[in-house]
């Protein structure tokens, strides 16, 4: 970015190992399947796929960053659609009521799973899978109660399809792909240039310390939440305009595929280190492989034991990376 | 003799049914260093958290230029000057050095519509602040902290809080992890904050580390002040048995060595080079 432009300084970015991923596995598809992936067809199947994850991956992501985790996005987006779908479809009113509706209800669960971590101190893994469980359960009774159906059909015309759930270049790229992009520039901007981002790293690496320097850690882990699970009721909300129905099930694999997309793209587990372009790359790199597989000679069931690999290579990657930026040194000081 | 800076009088600070400290009065004047002495347990870690703004006193009076003041939380302990260090530095070990510095307090420019985090200002900030204490070492405040050794983590976290107007600085054991080189170092650095004019209150239990630095000692027994004198007004030797509850250890010694000699014990332990 600055004057340190390096190799060197390249690997010691949280994104390296991110990028490095993208590059294999961009090279193993392009051997065994050719280069369909990157003509236009293919770029927009794992386009698609890396949209709908990558709205939701970034706010997990930040959290993460931050030393918490947030697994109740599998039950915001089912949530989300099923929302919208009975309230404009089941009820048939206004689509920008139901639309307003799917994101308070993503405000609000987040604003609980912020508010039950900051108070008990319980982990943010057992707090979230409570609510996991919690608005699953909500989803399917209320969803049964109200439509005697598991699944509900939403038909929706004009601006708010146009905006949400839309294809464009020939029918075949989802409008989720302009989003995606637009948020991930605005977190780009807030994370890695604006003060706020500084807090969430501190918040991460220690968080008494954090607390202590004036950081409001309380706020801050609140906002996180809420907006990881109001962007999941965001990505719900959108493919049941897309796909003119919602089901109460499904979601549950976004759980999974965040947390994947967001290690594989160089972010800390344990909090305090990452970075937004590389969870971007980590996404890209996770839509490739599970898309990319149908381009190949492979069976696709193939496809989990590539990402369980990935995972695996991509972590012990990123790891060698954190220890070369942790010993980096400018000269060479001869000093224990 | 100047005002002292902060005071404690006859504080008290008990957690529901247990009584921690017990009739505390201290006091610290710009320029001087106050060792606290005490073993594990002694009470030393609550007299910091009253002091930071984490806990506030039973009872008793928490002055600070003889104006009486009360802490609602650490914020506000920092904004009257006070600024704790802690054994590790309190730093964060993913950040870069000049982003670490400036944790909370960022400072911004404005690039077209966006106000946007000066990496350039705080890094150069940050590097001038540290080599002003004499470690040069640093001189890329893109260096994440976690690669700097932990003499030049403690002399971070002072720079840091002399930069942003600390009186009072609060080290907590920052010898403690810390091998002789470094630790030298940092008793250095303390030096040189006492130097600045600031009021240090150096909480150890290395009494040679105290005796270094110190001007005043006041040693902590089971949450009572059990001692409280200048520089030159005890041994190291005195000190030791003081901090350790005196004559009980002295007396637990004898007895140790009485049951060795009776050939009770186990054999002598080889002679470990220290």
């Amino acid at each position: 970015m600055q004057s340190s432009f390096s190799p060197g300084a390249m690997l010691r970015r949280p994104e390296a190992g991110a990028f490095l991923g993208l590059l294999a596995v961009m090279i193993f598809f392009g051997i065994f399947g050719g280069l369909t992936f990157l003509q236009p067809a293919g770029m927009a199947s794992w386009m698609n796929v890396a949209s709908n994850l990558g709205v939701i991956a970034i706010p997990v992501g930040l959290l993460m960053i931050a030393g918490e985790l947030d697994i109740s996005v599998g039950a915001m987006v089912p949530f989300g659609a099923m929302t919208v779908a009975v309230i404009s479809g089941h009820y048939g009113l206004p689509i920008w009521f139901g639309i307003a509706a799917a994101l308070s209800f993503g405000v609000l669960i987040g604003l609980i799973n912020g508010y039950m971590v900051i108070r008990t101190a319980v982990p943010s893994l057992i707090v979230t899978l409570g609510t996991l469980f919690a608005v699953q359960g909500v989803v399917l009774g209320l969803t049964v109660l109200i439509t005697k159906s598991t699944s509900v059909a939403l038909t929706t015309e004009g601006a708010a399809k146009t905006i949400f759930g839309d294809l464009f270049f020939h029918g075949q790229v989802q409008v989720m792909v302009l989003w995606w992009l637009a948020i991930t520039a605005t977190y780009i901007f807030f994370v890695h240039f604006s003060r706020f981002g500084n807090w969430i790293f501190a918040m991460g690496g220690d968080k008494v310390s954090a607390r202590n320097a004036g950081i409001p850690t309380e706020r801050m882990t609140i906002l996180l939440f809420v907006l990881s699970s109001t962007s999941a009721a965001f990505v719900g909300m959108c493919q049941a305009i897309l796909y003119n129905s919602a089901q109460v099930a499904g979601g549950q694999s976004f759980i999974f595929n965040a947390i994947i997309s967001v290690v594989v793209g160089g972010v800390l587990l344990t909090g305090g280190f990452g970075s937004i372009v590389g969870i971007f790359f980590g996404t890209i790199t996770f839509a490739i492989v599970n898309q990319g597989i149908y381009y190949t000679d492979f069976d696709r069931n193939w496809s989990s034991l590539i990402i369980g690999i990935l995972l695996l290579v991509a972590v012990l990657m990123n790891n060698t990376f954190r220890k070369m930026a942790l010993s980096y040194s400018p000269k060479k000081t001869g000093a224990k | 003799m100047s005002q002292a800076i902060l005071s404690l009088k006859n504080i008290n600070k008990s957690f529901g049914p247990i009584d921690v400290l017990h009739d505390i009065n201290l006091e610290v004047r710009a320029g001087e260093v106050l060792c606290l002495l005490g073993d594990n347990g002694a009470g030393k870690s609550t007299v910091i958290r009253l002091l930071s703004g984490v806990h506030k006193p039973t009872s008793g009076v928490m002055a600070m230029d003889g104006k009486p003041v009360s802490f609602a939380n650490p914020r506000e302990a920092a904004d009257h000057g006070i600024a704790t260090v802690h054994q590790f530095g309190g730093t964060f070990p993913l950040m870069s050095v000049g982003r670490s510095f400036f944790v909370g307090r960022e400072p911004t420019k404005w690039v077209g519509p966006f106000k946007v985090y000066d990496r350039k200002l705080a890094n150069d900030t940050a590097v001038k602040a540290v080599q002003s204490f004499g470690i040069t070492r640093i001189d890329d405040g893109d260096r994440l902290v976690g690669g700097l050794s932990g003499g030049e983590r403690q002399a971070l976290a002072i720079a840091r809080a002399v930069h942003f107007g600390a009186r009072v600085l609060i080290l907590d054991e920052p010898t403690a992890a810390l091998g002789v080189k470094q630790a030298s170092h940092v008793l250095r650095i303390v030096n040189e904050a006492k130097r600045r004019g600031l009021a240090v209150i150096f909480i150890t239990h290395q009494v040679m580390h105290a005796m270094a630095v110190g001007d005043h000692f006041a040693v902590l027994i089971r949450g009572a002040i059990a001692a409280d004198f200048r520089k030159g007004e005890k041994t190291r030797d005195q000190i030791t048995d003081l901090m350790a509850g005196g004559e009980q250890m002295a007396e637990l010694e004898a007895e140790i060595e009485s049951y060795m000699a009776a050939g009770e014990g186990h054999p002598e332990p080889a002679k470990h080079a220290h």
